[in-house]
């Protein structure tokens, strides 16, 4: 265990951001879900008796009859973003006095930095370089990222939990969500920050980052494996058959297709999965749902792509003249 | 009066120099007192009516004056739904997010102050701004962990409202404006990234602006990029970077981009988008729970 190595890269200017994501995000998630617990809590109460629906206020903030519904903005909102401003301004001239902005040496395009970091929140695109070619990781998937973010509000037809913060009403959504926010993203900034070394090499937290260190895995495109695995059988001349390129595009395109059906069937599954999922599905035009299978499915081929990877040492999945997937 | 002689009124009445001068000062004095009066209470006074045109009064109606016709305040309703006000329901990320703004445009005009857009001093101009210039660190330091935290604040912003559903109807559209100010706070910060010209900022830019050339049917070595005619001198990177590589073109750029280009654009989407919250019927909640089985799903698209 290098508990100097450790502490270098924890305590590297431009990480303690990501520290403090640390904390913050489980902080906030905690936040988020003991609010939203206590609403399902009350929504229970609420649905078993109909006599409490038609008097209750519905809300888990206290009450009382006589209460006003609103405040007067003067005071009780500004004071409140007036001390927020008060504690941010603090909080930053704390940090600002404490800790340099790090500063390294002049560029200098004949010396590489290594590891070459991008910023810590492009991170997760930067580690996505691992799975996916350039123009997946860099172009597509990002462009993707941003218009599904944007069509949420048009693909989500629920219309429960609009303005309070609930779980069970939103399921399916709130798990999507945090798969892609947490699972995905903040996960992946947290892997390209403590966990990529030099030449973007795996090291777990507490290893030393060896600059010489070397890895000898073959990475192996999955055609070829089906090809190994056909000649392993003694099925030379069908093996000898995958060194065509237009068999491995045309291999290639089935096995994205298969992996196309299964994981949008699978989708489905979730969509329509309870009564209440059924109404909503209803609800929703063509345009709709295929536009949510797409977003859905691209991001599933993101994990996908990690374990296949990670685990069966397989880079691409399909290989054509003109782009790898 | 003019021709009373101030000799012969002393001969007139003989009394002390003192007593005269008291006698002639009391006006003054009672001006004075009046004035010094007037200030405990400035909200009296012509020059506060002049800037503030209401009363400052414990009445509902001038506390709703107060904001509604303060330029700097008027983007707030006169009344927020009370529960709003708690802190748990908001975490008020939004707000945050808009102070660091304000805050790094402060600090990013002063630094402006003392930083060139050329290859030759940039790396200079910083070294000077951190040991020369007074308060050129705190300056610098403010201005760095303003803009992380900023991303930090937006992307907690952005999960508040996702887990209130705040982006449902009504608020759809604002939701994608939101979006956009995301993508447009990480720019920022991206493009502020290489300014200091030094090792860091230089290949975290080279590499994320390769990603760039592997643009589809737009970088040369993207899929079907060279047989649309993509070459390192004519395609998507070049024109972000000025050049084929990361050199003085592309630090002017970034400059341009980060400190008027995009401040700019994401400062009419942050009107658009506070505008919105407003028309939008204001903040989201915390609203009354529903419950499934008082949808009327056949009437929902009615609204």
């Amino acid at each position: 265990m290098d508990w100097h190595q450790l502490w270098v890269i924890t305590s590297t200017p431009d990480n303690v951001p990501i520290v403090a994501l640390l904390f913050l995000v489980p902080f906030y998630v905690w936040y988020a879900f003991r609010q939203a617990f206590a609403n399902d809590r009350l929504i229970e109460q609420l649905e078993a008796s109909p006599e409490m629906a038609k008097t209750h206020h519905r809300k888990t903030q206290p009450y009382q009859s006589g209460w006003a519904k609103e405040l007067p903005v003067w005071p009780f909102l500004l004071r409140m973003e007036f001390l927020a401003a008060l504690i941010v301004t603090i909080v930053l001239f704390v940090w600002s006095i404490t800790l340099n902005a790090p500063l390294e040496e002049p560029a200098n395009a004949s010396i590489t930095m290594n590891p070459a970091k991008a910023p810590w929140y492009f991170l997760g695109l930067q580690e996505m370089l691992v799975y996916f070619d350039p123009w997946m990781a860099g172009v597509i998937l990002p462009t993707l990222i941003v218009v599904g973010l944007m069509a949420i509000p048009y693909m989500d037809m629920n219309p429960l939990g609009n303005g309070y913060y609930t779980y069970k009403q939103r399921k399916f959504a709130i798990w999507t969500f945090c798969f892609g926010f947490i699972g995905l993203w903040v996960l992946m900034v947290v892997i390209g920050t403590f966990i990529r070394g030099p030449g973007w090499m795996w090291f777990w937290p507490g290893a030393t980052w060896d600059h010489s260190r070397l890895i000898f895995e073959i990475n192996r495109d999955l055609d070829q494996i089906v090809a190994g695995i056909f000649s392993s059988l003694g099925m030379l001349s069908v093996a000898e058959f995958f060194g065509n390129i237009w068999v491995r595009t045309v291999f290639g395109a089935i096995v994205t297709g298969l992996y196309f059906a299964v994981a949008g069937f699978a989708i489905h599954k979730l969509i329509v999965a309870t009564e209440f999922n059924r109404k909503v599905y209803a609800r929703m035009s063509m345009l709709q749902y295929l536009t949510l299978q797409v977003m859905l499915t691209f991001m599933l081929l993101l994990p996908v792509k990690i374990v296949l990877r990670l685990l069966f040492r397989i880079k691409y999945i399909w290989v054509t003249p003109w782009f790898n997937i | 009066m003019a021709d009373e002689n101030p000799n012969q009124s002393e001969n007139k009445n003989p009394v002390g120099l003192m007593d005269r001068v008291k006698e002639e000062i009391k006006p003054f004095q009672q001006k004075l007192e009046s004035d010094l009066a007037g200030l405990m209470q400035p909200q009296k006074t012509a020059l506060y009516k002049s800037i503030f045109r209401v009363k400052h009064d414990e009445t509902p109606r001038s506390r709703s004056l107060g904001v509604l016709s303060n330029v700097f305040l008027h983007l707030h309703p006169a009344r927020v739904n009370r529960d709003a006000v708690r802190y748990g329901y908001t975490w008020g990320m939004g707000g945050i997010t808009f102070y660091l703004f304000i805050v790094l445009t402060f600090t990013g005009v002063l630094l402006m102050f003392y930083y060139h857009p050329s290859k030759i001093v940039a790396f200079q101009d910083i070294l000077y701004l951190e040991h020369d210039v007074p308060f050129g660190k705190l300056l610098r330091n403010m201005h760095r962990w303003g803009a992380h935290l900023m991303i930090i604040t937006v992307w907690l912003h952005m999960f508040r409202v996702f887990l209130t559903g705040s982006y449902k109807k009504p608020r759809e559209f604002n939701w994608v404006v939101g979006v956009l100010l995301l993508v447009l706070t990480m720019l920022l910060s991206f493009t502020g990234y290489l300014l200091p010209d030094d090792q860091l900022g230089f290949w975290a830019v080279t590499v994320g602006t390769n990603m760039a050339r592997a643009s589809p049917g737009l970088g040369h070595e993207g899929p079907f990029g060279p047989q649309l005619g993509m070459t390192p001198y004519n395609d998507v990177r070049f024109a972000l970077l000025g050049g084929s590589i990361v050199d003085s073109n592309a630090l002017l750029r970034a400059y341009i981009w980060h400190c008027i280009a995009i401040p700019i654009i994401a400062s009419t989407f942050m009107i658009v988008h506070f505008w919105r919250v407003r028309k939008d019927g204001g903040i989201s909640g915390p609203s009354p729970v529903g419950l499934a089985k008082e949808i009327k799903w056949d009437r929902l698209d009615e609204r």
